[in-house]
């Protein structure tokens, strides 16, 4: 992975400075969203998409580690979530918190497993987990199959906010992707995030060190699902459905495409990704299945163009770290 | 600590015995007791394929032996994982210049010092919290004079300084014993000269075995050589007595062409 994050630049106190102007400009735009006469649903989900990302990215922009199966974070907790709301009558902060907490679950599980093994290797562990787990999800009662699960309740959150109303629901969204994007941000820039990228720039060199890396990566694996888990859970009060969609490797194949557009190992990067490809989704389903070989198209011209992805790009071209 | 007294119970830090390595039948060690003494520069040199990087990753633990036994300070450490080998003091470099390339000079060195002082899995904490490593990580730049490399990134700097701050960042973790491999592979002969100077004076504190090819560094430097062929221990001794011994000489000769 190393040749896709060459040309990560160091951090210094004033690319952070920088990146907190990036990010009060971008929390400052997408609150004034709503005024704008931009379709809401649409931001709603493409924030929910980019928290997905950029859970993604901590992983394999920052500690190397390339899953291909992210989507079943997504769709585990969207299920649970949805199965809480629904059945069990949970309120909407429980509902999130149960759902994360199974996504969390999961990461652990599945983690375990799949850090013993590296590069391509890890890739297709986490690959099978999640095609073993929508074959779970297909056919487990619960989650209706084919049909997954509909008309969620919406409620109020904390007893106050009824998240029925677009506007409400659109600044919860808003919030619970802002927080989930500060504590990736927290932690790459923490003493763990040092380690993490230790390890993703030469692991026998962090091991002959000391650090016990499989203990890191681990941790990085939890936290990167237990965020996509995250945005799974809000998403279900967007979409009001869970469905196979969710979990389906397709959709860890996009989460994968809005990071490598965006930039992989940049911090903005996975945010601009996602809204480039939902927006694409969204303006461009006129032209029915053609959308799928436009996104290739665009996929393969970035990768060969914009090898760094758009953010990517920008920031080496400003010689800024973004 | 200061080390170049008697010790009597632990004159050796690191001995092994019967150490052997056989991939499918071809034994790449074999049989090879090797005792460093504590406080000396031991070097590992024989021609190639004599087996010094096999025998110096199965002490490093990053190969598994397949016979014989490690001893470090008394202690078995065969069976050790290599990170916590590293824990008890015992540090390797490696031959290909091993340094964290996007992180600064000042940042690769400052990973090193943060391991010893716990907080590394706090992913909800600033890494301004490591900022207090910057005194000490300053001091051990400044030792092996990469002082105005502190905020550059490893990559952009040459091959030499990129060896001399691995060095640093070994010391980093105040090791009781330094492993070298061909720490002065690849370097033009002024960098050799610096670096050769630089483990010369920092072998005042630390034990340091290392494989190096290059003989005139291997005869400045080392207190004590073993010489490897075909994976055994073929001579031991220092440079003066190796030079005479008509087996040495076969050996980096080649008897076979003769």
């Amino acid at each position: 992975m190393s040749a896709l994050t060459d040309d990560t630049l160091p951090m210094t106190p004033r690319a952070m400075r920088d990146e907190m102007i990036v990010f009060a400009l971008m929390a400052a735009l997408l609150a004034v969203v709503p005024f704008t006469g931009i379709y809401p649903f649409f931001v709603m989900q493409a924030l929910c998409f980019a928290l997905l990302a950029c859970a993604f990215n901590l992983l394999i922009g920052y500690g190397g580690l390339l899953s291909f199966g992210h989507a079943m974070f997504l769709g585990t907790a969207g299920y649970v979530s949805a199965h809480a709301l629904k059945v069990w009558g949970l309120p909407p902060e429980l509902g999130i918190v149960v759902g994360t907490a199974a996504a969390a679950l999961l990461g652990l599980a599945t983690g375990y497993i799949s850090i013993k093994r590296q590069g391509i290797y890890f890739s297709m562990i986490t690959l099978a987990l999640s095609q073993l787990l929508y074959f779970l999800y297909l056919q487990a009662p619960f989650t209706h199959g084919e049909d997954g699960i509909q008309g969620i309740p919406q409620g109020h959150l904390f007893g106050i906010f009824d998240l029925s109303k677009p506007l409400v629901l659109y600044y919860v969204v808003l919030v619970g992707f802002l927080a989930g994007f500060l504590l990736i941000y927290r932690a790459i820039n923490s003493p763990f995030g040092e380690v993490l990228k230790s390890i993703r720039e030469n692991e026998p060199r962090a091991i002959s060190l000391g650090y016990k890396t499989d203990q890191y990566k681990l941790l990085a694996f939890i936290l990167s699902g237990t965020l996509a888990g995250f945005a799974g859970s809000l998403k279900v009060f967007v979409a009001q459905n869970a469905s196979l969609t969710d979990v389906h490797w397709s959709m860890s194949g996009e989460i994968v495409l809005m990071t490598l557009v965006g930039g992989l190992g940049t911090i903005f990067g996975p945010v601009v990704g996602a809204f480039v490809i939902i927006a694409m989704q969204q303006y461009l389903a006129g032209f029915g299945q053609w959308v799928t070989v436009i996104q290739g198209v665009i996929f393969v011209s970035c990768v060969l163009l914009f090898r760094r992805g758009l953010v990517g790009e920008l920031a080496h071209l400003l010689r800024r770290s973004l | 600590m200061a080390y170049g007294g008697i010790y009597l119970a632990d004159e050796f830090i690191l001995e092994t015995s019967g150490l052997t390595k056989e991939f499918a039948g071809f034994f790449a060690v074999r049989d090879v007791a090797l005792k460093v003494r504590r406080g000396s520069i031991h070097a590992l040199i024989g021609p190639n394929g004599a087996g010094k990087t096999t025998c110096f990753n199965l002490l490093t633990k990053f190969l598994k032996p397949t016979g014989g036994q490690i001893r470090y300070k008394g202690q078995d450490i065969t069976a050790m994982p290599p990170a916590d080998v590293a824990r008890l003091g015992l540090v390797r470099s490696f031959q290909i210049s091993a340094v964290f390339p996007h992180l600064t000079a000042l940042e690769n060195v400052r990973v090193a010092l943060q391991r010893q002082h716990g907080s590394s899995f706090d992913f909800w904490r600033s890494k301004s919290v490591l900022d207090r490593f910057n005194p000490r990580a300053h001091e051990l730049l400044n030792d092996v004079g990469l002082s105005e490399f502190a905020n550059t990134p490893a990559v952009e700097m040459p091959y030499g300084r990129k060896r001399a701050l691995e060095i640093a960042t070994t010391l980093a973790l105040d090791p009781e014993m330094m492993l070298l491999d061909e720490p002065m592979a690849g370097m033009g002969h002024e960098d050799i000269d610096k670096i050769a100077a630089l483990i010369k004076r920092i072998s005042a504190k630390y034990t340091i075995l290392m494989v190096e090819h290059n003989l005139s560094v291997v005869a400045n430097l080392s207190d004590i050589i073993t010489v490897l062929t075909r994976g055994q221990v073929l001579a031991e001794g220092n440079y003066a007595d190796l030079s005479k011994d008509e087996r040495v000489k076969e050996a980096y000769l080649g008897a076979g062409h003769g």
